[in-house]
Parts: structure tokens; sequence; C-alpha cells
């Protein structure tokens, strides 16, 4: 099964990253991390995120589209990074994230949710509907 | 026991661990069996302790420093019995070893060469391809003999008979637990990659079987050429198995249609194709042709692939490259399929007579007598070129030859078709 890990944010990780030895720490640490994940052949894609304030929001309500210009007040709500984990299944990646370093200098959280699967589709939605679904997933990805 | 997160969790740290405790246990004891009943061991001890004192920093040490105390006991119990000085003063030296602290210092000195020696002692050519692939599966992948044997569409007696027989085959022939070096290692590597593709085909094209594909086996043999591309960053050809399996898979999505059917290539929806793996395969398959093994067989398939994933419909098909591709393959991997797949791509870049030109060329060989596929690219490029009558015949004995009831209706309906045109 395909895993999401989102690292959320903190309030020094909204800041942006200032360089000092812990953050050097931090890379090194997480290198060898992703390392072991790249060896354990789990590690199918990854990235950090830049701040909020770089990031742009557009509202939805009926036909209105309202462009919101980060940052982002709900911190801990925001992304700070991500993983796309291909595991066993949820034990193990909770295993693997308790492996993961410290994220952000301070304290923080990392959320894991399950990717939908072809299977749980089958059901939910038509065929046709499906295929237009992946063709923007698609398109997204060719950007 | 499965319902408590305690021992789930423990559960879960043991599977992620156990193919290099295997790997440890197995380059100490030579003894890939007597390995994986430590491994066990060491599991039991880690359900009874870890509930009470905690899951410890190091959960992988602490399960091999567990195994190799359990395997050093076992050494000694023997050797009282048999009186062996010699062998209790070499134990004594084994023990200087078994500490926590030295475990995980040989750990982090441990670039994933015991996992390493452990996938290829499994992929050993003394034991057949079949037995190779059992054994890889149930010691590296994890898997038990009930998924194995559903996988292989075989029951689970006669796995676990061919994965004993492989681990004693092992064991008779003194294979070591190491990658094997220098001119040792292109042989033994090339069986390696042999096992993985062929556990990925198991799950991409099942020859028989209710379900045409089994993605699991897929999504295991993709995790093996990750970690064996993660281990050996080095080796062109692992890339190129790696981005062949990545961009194969990638159309897993759009390869079954309404009713379970096969749909070829050319006819499936491309927006279903998964496109980070196509990127992946792209991006390992570089890799390799930047190491300067841009002709290797698996490599030169990937780059075939990549022509398939680079189309964004099927007209857009670059088919002199994909003929030029094919120029060079038949080069490092002669077989008649390659030939006849050749002939297909000649005809597509060429036109069909270029293909009638190749595939009469090879219509003789032994192997292909009976080989269904020939006729039926024939009769395709003759009706392409208009010989409809030719066409028909050749239809009607690519038809005779057909494996499946499935298939001879397509190939009839085909030779039916041809009546009434031109020729």
């Amino acid at each position: 099964m395909r895993v999401m890990v989102f690292v959320k944010a903190t309030e020094d990780s909204e800041q942006g990253m200032t360089p000092s030895p812990e953050l050097e720490q931090m890379f090194v640490d997480m290198g060898k991390f992703n390392e072991e994940l790249v060896n354990a052949g789990i590690l199918v894609a990854g990235d950090g995120l830049k701040p909020s304030s770089f990031g742009k929001r557009v509202a939805f309500d009926g036909p209105s589209r309202t462009v919101i210009d980060g940052p982002f007040a709900e911190t801990r709500e925001l992304v700070a990074g991500y993983w796309l984990w291909e595991v066993k299944d949820m034990d193990e990646a909770v295993e693997w994230v308790k492996r993961c370093p410290n994220p952000m200098l301070g304290p923080s959280e990392i959320e894991i949710r399950p990717l939908y699967e072809m299977e749980d589709f089958a059901d939910l939605i038509p065929p046709e509907a499906a295929a237009i679904h992946d063709g923007v997933g698609e398109k997204l990805a060719k950007r | 026991m499965a319902a408590d997160p305690t021992h789930r969790a423990i559960e879960a740290v043991f599977r992620i661990e156990r193919a290099r405790l295997i790997a440890g246990l197995a380059r100490m004891t030579r003894d890939v069996g007597r390995a994986e009943e430590l491994a066990q061991e060491a599991l039991l001890a880690a359900l009874t302790d870890w509930p009470k004192s905690g899951v410890p920093d190091r959960p992988g040490a602490w399960l091999m420093a567990a195994g190799k105390r359990r395997a050093i006991d076992g050494l000694r119990r023997a050797a009282m019995q048999e009186r062996k000085h010699a062998e209790i003063a070499r134990e004594r030296d084994d023990e200087r070893c078994m500490s926590i602290e030295m475990i995980e210092a040989e750990i982090d000195d441990d670039l994933g060469d015991e996992l390493l020696g452990l996938i290829f002692a499994a992929c050993h050519p003394v034991i057949t391809p079949e037995a190779r692939a059992a054994l890889t599966l149930r010691l590296v992948g994890g898997l038990s003999v009930e998924e194995i044997a559903r996988a292989f569409l075989s029951n689970e007696a006669a796995i676990a008979a061919r994965i004993t027989r492989a681990k004693k085959a092992i064991a008779k022939a003194g294979v070591a637990f190491e990658v094997p070096r220098g001119q040792a290692l292109a042989p033994r590597l090339a069986s390696v990659l042999e096992v993985i593709y062929l556990i990925f085909n198991e799950g991409y094209a099942a020859t028989s079987g209710p379900d045409l594909m089994r993605p699991p086996l897929c999504a295991e043999a993709q995790r093996l050429g990750r970690i064996l591309a993660g281990l050996m960053p080095a080796e062109p050809e692992v890339l190129g198995l790696l981005a062949l399996m990545e961009i194969q898979a990638s159309r897993l999505p759009a390869r079954v249609g309404p009713g379970g059917a096969l749909v070829p290539l050319p006819k499936q929806d491309r927006s279903r194709w998964d496109q980070l793996l196509i990127r992946r395969g792209l991006t390992a398959l570089a890799r390799a042709e930047a190491l300067g093994g841009g002709d290797g067989p698996y490599a030169l398939q990937a780059a075939l692939g990549a022509c398939h994933a680079r189309a964004r419909r099927a007209e857009d098909t670059d088919w002199r490259r994909i003929a030029g591709l094919y120029d060079r393959l038949r080069a490092v991997m002669p077989s008649p399929v390659v030939e006849l797949n050749r002939a297909v791509a000649h005809s597509m870049a060429f036109g069909p007579e270029a293909g009638l030109a190749l595939v009469d060329a090879i219509a003789d060989e032994a192997m292909l007598r009976s080989y269904a596929p020939l006729p039926a690219a024939r009769g395709d490029f003759l009706l392409r070129a208009g010989r409809n009558a030719e066409a028909k015949a050749a239809f009607e004995a690519a038809a005779a030859l057909a494996g499946n009831a499935r298939e001879r209706d397509f190939l009839l309906a085909r030779a039916a078709s041809c009546v009434g045109n031109r020729g």
C-alpha cells in the first residue's frame, strides 16, 4: 500500500531556514534516514516545502474563486514536507516514522495517511470518471 | 496476539528487520534454515521483553544480539557434547562480539552488504530460477509460504518443499552469504536480476489462473529492485532492470479492461498510466545510460518501454527509435521473439514490406515454427500491404496454432475481415 507521510509545520519552520549547527546536523540525520528508506525499497517520492508565506490558497464558494496569499495562521495544520512510501501496512509505516530523526528543532508532528488504491474505487465511481480523474492527476504530474 | 497494539508494533518492527536479521545470522551460522529459526527465536524474546521494557532505541541491533546469543548457545551445547576444545575457544572469540554496542557499530559499518549477501545466496545458480524466486520472496521479501503459493498458483506443500530443497542445495554447495567479487560478480548478478524479473513477470503477465495480473508480486519485485539499486548504485543493469519494471508497472492501471480482458498497449487509455512510476523509470534509465550501460539487455528493454511512455498518444510513438533499439537488443539478447518484435517495429517505422522481409528471414527458426504470433504478425503486414488473400491465409495459419479459444476466435475474426477488400 502507499502512504503519504506529512511533516507538519512549526512556528520555526514557518520562519524559513536560518543556517545553524543544529540545522546542519538535522540535515545529516535526515539524509541518513532517507538513505535507509531507499535501501529498504520503500521511498517512492518526497520533498520539503517552503513556508506558507510563499504559498497561496484559492477559496471556493459556488462560482466564486478568491485567491488568498500566505502566510496562513493555523501553523499546526500546515505541511512542511512529505514523503510517498510503499509499505506493507499502516503498522509498518508507523514503525518507520518512529525511526525518523526529529524533523524540527522543537516539538513537531508527522501524520501518515494511506492513499486510496484502485480497489477502493472499484465500487465507488464508474471507470469513465476514474479515467478523467487520473487524467487530471497526470496533467498535474506533467507540470 | 495480533490485536494487541504493542504486539502489532513489535511484529511490524520484526518485518522491517527480518531480512537483515536472517542475513547476519546466516553469515554467522552458514545455515539459512538455522538463521530463520534464530530470527524467530529473537522475535519471541522481543515479544516477551519489549512489552515490559519498551521497544529499545535500536531494535534491529537488539534482535541481532538476541539471535547471535542464541546461535552461540547452540554452538556451545554442540561443542560441549562433543568436547571439542578448539570449538569452545572459537566461541569465546565470537562472544566478544556479542555486546549491543559492538553489534550497533557493526550495523553502522554494514552498508547493506549482509542483505546483499543474502540476496546473492538466495539467487545462487545452483538452484532453479523458480526455486530462487520462492526462496528470495520468503527470505528477503518476507512473504509467507501461503502467500508465495497463491502468487505462483501452487499449493503450500509444493512451495514449502521447493524452499526446503533450495536451502539444502545452498548448504550442500557451501554457498557463502557474501557478495561475489571480481569476475564472479557479473554472472551472479545476472542470476539475481533474472530472479527479480521473473517475480515481476509472474505478477505482470500471469500465464494462467483467474486473474491475469497479480500486482502484489510486481510491487514486491519493484521493492527488491529498489533495494538492489540502493545498495549497488553503480551497476547499470540493476538500474536498467529497475527502470524496466517501473515503466512496465506504470501501465498496470490501464492494462485490464472491463470483464478482466487484457488491453493491448496501443489501445490502452494512456491517461491511466502512472506518471510517477514513469518518471522514476526514466530517471533510473538515465542513470544506467550515464554509467555507460545503455546497451545492457535490461536498459535496452527499459528504453523500449520509455519510447511508449513518452508518446502521449499511440500515434505519436517514435517507431524509428524503437526499430533502432531492437537492432541493438538483438545483438546482446538474441532470441526469436526479439527478432519478431524487431520485425513489427520495422514495419511500423518503414512500412509493412520492411516487416515482411524481416519476418520471412526468421520464419524457419525451430522455436518459431509453432509460434502463433509469427503468422499473426505476417497477416498484419500483408493486410497493411493490401495483399488480403495472403493475409487471410496467414491469420488462419495463426489461428490453428493459437494457445487458447479467446486468441483463436480473435485471429479467425481477423481472417474473416480480410475478405471483400482488395487482393
